[in-house]
């Protein structure tokens, strides 16, 4: 098991124990977190959108390019905004932290 | 005293309502009722990457199993509630069982319109709507069947694609003039065929399926203009019927669904209802209307429990569906009516463009094919009744938001 630490739109920080190989957005609805994640992952709808602490952006990866479009059109969109569905988590990620984005 | 919630139904609706009652702070009993063996899931898997088998089963489940008892949520599946007592706040299940509620949730959801010709209860003729469908169907398909698809709507084409890459021999039979024609425009429909006819599916329009012919198993399916196809398996997908009995038998208002108000909330005061079997007004399109849809069920069940808890909020959401054929992602927002003026925005031939539809000069609906970001707009736009610069709608290279 590896960690993830998160912080919920009302600035509440917390962790969890994650589980590996679903996705961080899996692991949030797992854990009760206030994500919709409608489309249940398959990157259709940006209801799963997180930010990731800069220290980990560059472990997460790139976003796709329909995932980029999604995110472009969000109010409260950031260079480190993610689909929560679409970042798979590994034991590279032992420690990850997000922070929930606003419903918009 | 301890309250209960009783929650009728298993599916999306209800999977989200009781994961809301205990988010709301709800600590009383809460019981659900499933018909099938599983924990809440996503239905949209079923047709697409379970069916692929690309998708372990559990991970179309909402909250992992043992997350219901965790939650202390009493879930009892395989079990189908049978009645409902308004005056004793009773319900009685198909197992002879009678439990008390404080509230219901009805999140009984639909069924699968069957076929009523000859030989519709052969061996291997499918519908899709569950789990066990999916895998019934699955272990029937390989490279090689001939798979014949009945019903050229969201489900059959997307079993269809499924069905042709894994090299299966696919016909759909349609039996209208066109693929999807309720949901999309005749320029989007031309084109999702050509797509498929492209993958190697033969599609059918206008064909009216007269019978199943086979000893056991279907073989053959005959058409009332007199063609027949060869099969090893047949997939119906002809549209759902809302499953109301319950609520109608328990006397509750029924009109092509439960009919309930902006809180989901039925004719009864201790009663609520949500999901694909509702009759509910919409204040943002200023219409009553019943949705088969997965963005209704889960606000419509989160509304419905956030009221159960006392925290009452208005349903008010713009439609949208999504359907994933091949590497094409259809996202539709809005819902569309014969008569209304439909705009092509992109270039179908890239595999990148939309259907603007406007109503009296307003922007209400879209169909858009790779065109997240249309998309995205639209959910936006059509919610806001904001105006749109008709005159430059076809024009791709501007953002749909820009005007």
């Amino acid at each position: 098991m590896a960690k993830i630490f998160i912080t919920n739109r009302e600035g509440a920080e917390s962790e969890i124990e994650g589980e590996i190989g679903i996705s961080v957005m899996e692991n949030l609805r797992d854990n009760d977190y206030e994500i919709e994640a409608i489309c249940g992952g398959q990157c259709s709808c940006a209801t799963c959108h997180v930010y990731i602490d800069d220290a980990w952006m560059e472990k997460v990866g790139k976003r796709s390019d329909e995932e980029n479009e999604l995110l472009e059109e969000l109010e409260c969109v950031q260079p480190n905004s993610r689909l929560s569905c679409q970042v798979e988590f590994t034991e590279d990620l032992d420690g990850l932290a997000v922070t929930i984005a606003p419903d918009e | 005293m301890t309250e209960t919630f009783i929650v009728v139904g298993a599916g999306h609706a209800a999977g989200q309502a009781v994961a809301t009652m205990r988010s709301k702070g709800f600590e009383g009993r809460i019981v659900m009722f499933g018909d099938e063996p599983y924990v809440p899931y996503e239905r949209p898997p079923l047709s697409k990457a379970l069916l692929a088998g690309e998708l372990e089963l559990e991970r179309t489940y909402l909250k992992k199993e043992s997350w219901y008892p965790d939650k202390d949520i009493d879930f009892r599946p395989n079990t189908r509630v049978t009645a409902f007592d308004r005056k004793a706040r009773t319900v009685t299940t198909a197992k002879g069982e009678a439990l008390s509620y404080d509230k219901m949730l009805l999140a009984t959801g639909t069924r699968v319109r069957k076929l009523q010709v000859p030989g519709a209860a052969l061996d291997n003729v499918f519908y899709l709507r569950a789990i066990d469908d999916t895998l019934a169907i699955r272990k029937r398909m390989a490279g090689g069947s001939r798979v014949v698809i009945v019903g050229g709507g969201y489900i059959g084409l997307e079993v269809a694609a499924v069905a042709v890459k894994m090299g299966c021999h696919v016909t759909v039979l349609e039996g209208l003039e066109r693929v999807m024609s309720r949901v999309v425009a005749p320029e989007v429909s031309e084109f999702y065929a050509q797509v498929h006819r492209d993958a190697g599916v033969d599609i059918r329009t206008g064909m009216a399926v007269s019978g199943f012919e086979g000893g056991g198993a279907v073989e053959r399916v005959h058409c009332a203009d007199g063609s027949s196809y060869d099969a090893d398996l047949v997939v119906v997908g002809v549209g759902v019927i809302p499953n109301v009995e319950l609520a109608a038998e328990g006397d509750l208002a029924v009109d092509n669904g439960i009919v309930v108000d902006e809180f989901c909330q039925t004719s009864d005061r201790h009663i609520w209802a949500a999901g694909d079997c509702t009759n509910h007004p919409n204040s943002l399109l200023g219409s009553r209307l019943r949705l088969e849809s997965v963005q209704n069920a889960v606000d419509q069940g989160k509304t419905a429990a956030a009221a159960m808890c006392g925290d009452r909020k208005p349903y008010a959401e713009i439609p949208w569906f999504w359907s994933d054929q091949y590497d094409l992602k259809l996202q539709i927002v809005g819902l569309s009516e014969p008569g209304d003026e439909v705009i092509i925005r992109g270039n179908p031939d890239e595999r990148k463009f939309s259907a603007v539809y406007l109503r009296h000069g307003k922007f209400v609906a879209i169909n858009a094919v790779n065109m997240i970001k249309d998309f995205m707009a639209a959910k936006k736009m059509i919610a806001e009744h904001r105006a749109i610069d008709e005159d430059r709608v076809a024009d791709a290279g501007v953002a749909l938001k820009d005007l």
